[in-house]
């Protein structure tokens, strides 16, 4: 085949495929619709953080601290001011960045090592299987909170972080190294209960390379279980940095994240100050529930009998 | 057809099985894990098949059948014995080198609801051979040769798009044939085919193989416990038991004149279609179960269940010719379909051909 010609139009009606197939699905479904413009509105927030907003968050002035959003998104401040007095809108905007950030960088790493490894572990058995299963049971009995402690102690002598990497790096290193283990369980059990089924004895006995049968065949199945645990798990990592700020090693000031407003939040919510609680936490109860919807509507497209 | 046979065997076969053994060690421990026997699944099975021929294999559940068309498309690596495919040796073959060969030889399964892959549409699941073996057809040809393939299996091309759980039991099983012969393999070994299979479309499938045989020149080896379908398919027959071959030959001796003990249990069981004459003939009810095949009997493997056993057959192990000894004259050209002419090879020391196939009133 000459490489140097064009590529010829498909004279046949496009082939389908799993992917195709599922993409084509989902886009006709409202609430897949609903959960894309969510994730766009948080995305867009994450991206451009001065088209919502021209305060600016670092600009505190400590006799407006405390305001009431009563104009609600009017006015001087839209969502009032917080204990500093800083703008509220500007505070939850700007915050916004470091939280997507280090949300979806913890959680690409996790799935990307969980099921790489439990792929292995599950496909190869044996040796590897023993050497990534006991490494998992270690980082189990680790909790989460002392080996984040621990790990970050070590970046402890930074100074005040200027940038975005800087300022995410350390707590998602940290959450990261502690939260792939479940996906790699997840995916391991998928995988050794996909191995032996006939489908994959025959692309065997075609000849398929072990990468070929552990994409094509093995692979979808093992997303399925993901799919289930990613949307909480990105719960999970938010709340779990805002424990680690509170310790003073998650993100720094001025720096701030959804979590490190939640846990200021919850000191206020009692006095009457509820929006200083309940902004972030419906943000983050609309992301969670974008990133669910997302998630189980690919579940069942990728599953042609649910279509 | 005795006659014709005898010429056939002056041809090289397509595939050929010497003293091939397969034994499964059973492994006890987590961690320090020890070898504490081997299940014997195929003890010594030797077998040939010649091209556009069809090769019957028939014994029941457990007795290696399924183990032994693993070990003849290079699945499994055979414990010991030889696999000679079209000349050349694959059984001491790494994987990595029996990929190539994977093209004369192809699998067809028993359970079509679970050897196609539920994510796959058709065309993918057709088209996957080609994309492991990128050679054999130009990629832009190869959306043609699938529908091509599905066309060659009775199924509408137009059914590329869809997935295998639009299919019935049949269309799938077509599915499975069509990838199997995707490569242009020579051989089929077919694992129990229609047995997963409605009985009115078992007749479908058969046909269709039967089809595909004349028209493609394949050779099978068909894997079945249904001895109505083997004989219906099969130009040569070999019984297994517990991982050896007791029997073989042609389908009407091993039908018309089993010698194995063994065989004639086997056929005796077979239902008569005939109410009329249901009851009359007699039938060999066999005491007890399969002997574990990790700790198979001394000597004749059948001894245990068989009623001609002596102390003979627990000291010494019958090979095929043994059966060979018989009363019978040796079969006669002018005489071929003449009863008393069977003498193909059985592994008993008491063989002896007894009728059990047919009915009288």
């Amino acid at each position: 085949m000459s490489e140097l010609t064009a590529p010829k139009p498909e004279p046949d009606t496009a082939q389908s495929s799993l992917w195709k197939d599922a993409f084509r699905t989902m886009r006709r479904r409202p609430d897949v619709i609903i959960a894309s413009l969510i994730m766009l509105f948080v995305f867009t927030m994450a991206a451009f953080p001065t088209l919502f907003t021209d305060k600016s968050p670092t600009r505190c002035i400590g006799s407006d601290a405390r305001e009431r959003p009563d104009t609600w998104f009017t006015g001087e401040h839209p969502l009032g001011t917080d204990q500093f007095g800083c703008d509220f809108a500007a505070t939850l905007v700007h915050g916004t960045r470091p939280t997507i950030t280090l949300a979806l960088s913890v959680m690409i790493v996790a799935v990307l090592i969980g099921m790489v490894t439990g792929i292995l572990a599950g496909y190869y058995g044996g040796v590897i299987d023993a050497i990534i299963s006991r490494a998992v049971d270690v980082f189990i009995v680790v909790p989460l909170m002392l080996g984040a402690i621990l790990l970050l102690s070590l970046f402890r002598g930074r100074g005040a972080p200027d940038n975005l990497f800087e300022t995410v790096a350390p707590p998602a290193i940290a959450l990261a190294i502690f939260g792939w283990m479940e996906f790699t369980r997840y995916t391991r059990a998928a995988t050794i209960e996909t191995k032996n089924l006939d489908y994959v004895t025959a692309a065997r006995c075609l000849g398929a390379k072990d990468r070929r049968i552990m994409f094509k065949h093995i692979l979808p199945n093992a997303i399925i279980p993901v799919t289930a645990v990613i949307p909480t798990t990105l719960g999970s990592i938010i709340v779990a940095e805002s424990a680690l700020a509170v310790l003073g090693i998650g993100v720094q000031p001025p720096a701030t994240s959804w979590g490190v407003l939640l846990s200021n939040g919850t000191q206020w919510a009692a006095g009457g100050y509820i929006y200083l609680f309940g902004i972030p936490l419906l943000l983050l109860i609309l992301t969670v529930f974008s990133f669910a919807t997302f998630g189980d509507a690919l579940r069942d497209a990728l599953d042609p009998k649910l279509r | 057809m005795n006659a014709e046979l005898g010429q056939e065997h002056a041809a090289e076969p397509v595939l050929e099985a010497r003293d091939l053994v397969k034994h499964f060690p059973v492994q006890r421990g987590i961690v320090f894990k020890r070898t504490v026997g081997h299940v014997q699944a195929v003890d010594g099975v030797d077998l040939e098949l010649h091209a556009g021929k069809t090769l019957g294999v028939v014994g029941e559940s457990g007795c290696g059948k399924s183990t032994l068309a693993k070990l003849l498309v290079g699945l499994e690596p055979p414990t010991s014995g030889s696999i000679n495919l079209l000349g050349q040796e694959i059984g001491n073959l790494p994987q990595r080198k029996i990929r190539p060969h994977r093209r004369d030889i192809q699998l067809v399964f028993q359970d079509p609801y679970t050897s196609l892959n539920p994510r796959m549409t058709v065309g993918d699941i057709v088209a996957e051979p080609f994309a492991i073996h990128p050679g054999v057809v130009p990629k832009d040809k190869v959306t043609a040769e699938v529908k091509e393939l599905l066309d060659l299996v009775g199924l509408s091309p137009d059914h590329v798009n869809r997935y295998p759980h639009q299919f019935s039991g049949g269309q799938r099983q077509r599915i499975g044939i069509a990838r199997a012969l995707a490569l242009r393999p020579q051989i089929l070994v077919c694992d129990e085919p229609v047995s997963a299979l409605d009985v009115s479309i078992q007749g479908q499938v058969i046909n269709l193989l039967e089809r595909l045989r004349d028209e493609l020149g394949l050779a099978y080896v068909f894997i079945a416990h249904d001895l109505s379908v083997v004989r219906h398919i099969a130009d040569e027959v070999a019984v297994m038991y517990l991982g050896k071959i007791v029997e073989r030959g042609t389908a009407a001796e091993i039908y018309d004149h089993p010698r194995h003990p063994y065989t004639q249990a086997l056929l005796s069981a077979v239902p008569v279609p005939d109410p009329e004459l249901r009851g009359r003939r007699e039938e060999i009810i066999l005491q007890g179960d399969v002997p574990s095949p990790i700790n198979p009997p001394s000597g004749c493997r059948f001894r245990t269940r068989c009623w001609k056993a002596t102390e003979r057959c627990a000291e010494e192990v019958p090979s095929l010719d043994v059966g060979d000894n018989g009363t019978r004259p040796p079969v006669s050209h002018h005489h071929p379909n003449q009863p008393e002419g069977s003498t193909h090879p059985t592994a008993c020391f008491y063989a002896e051909e007894k009728d059990v196939t047919h009915a009288v009133k």
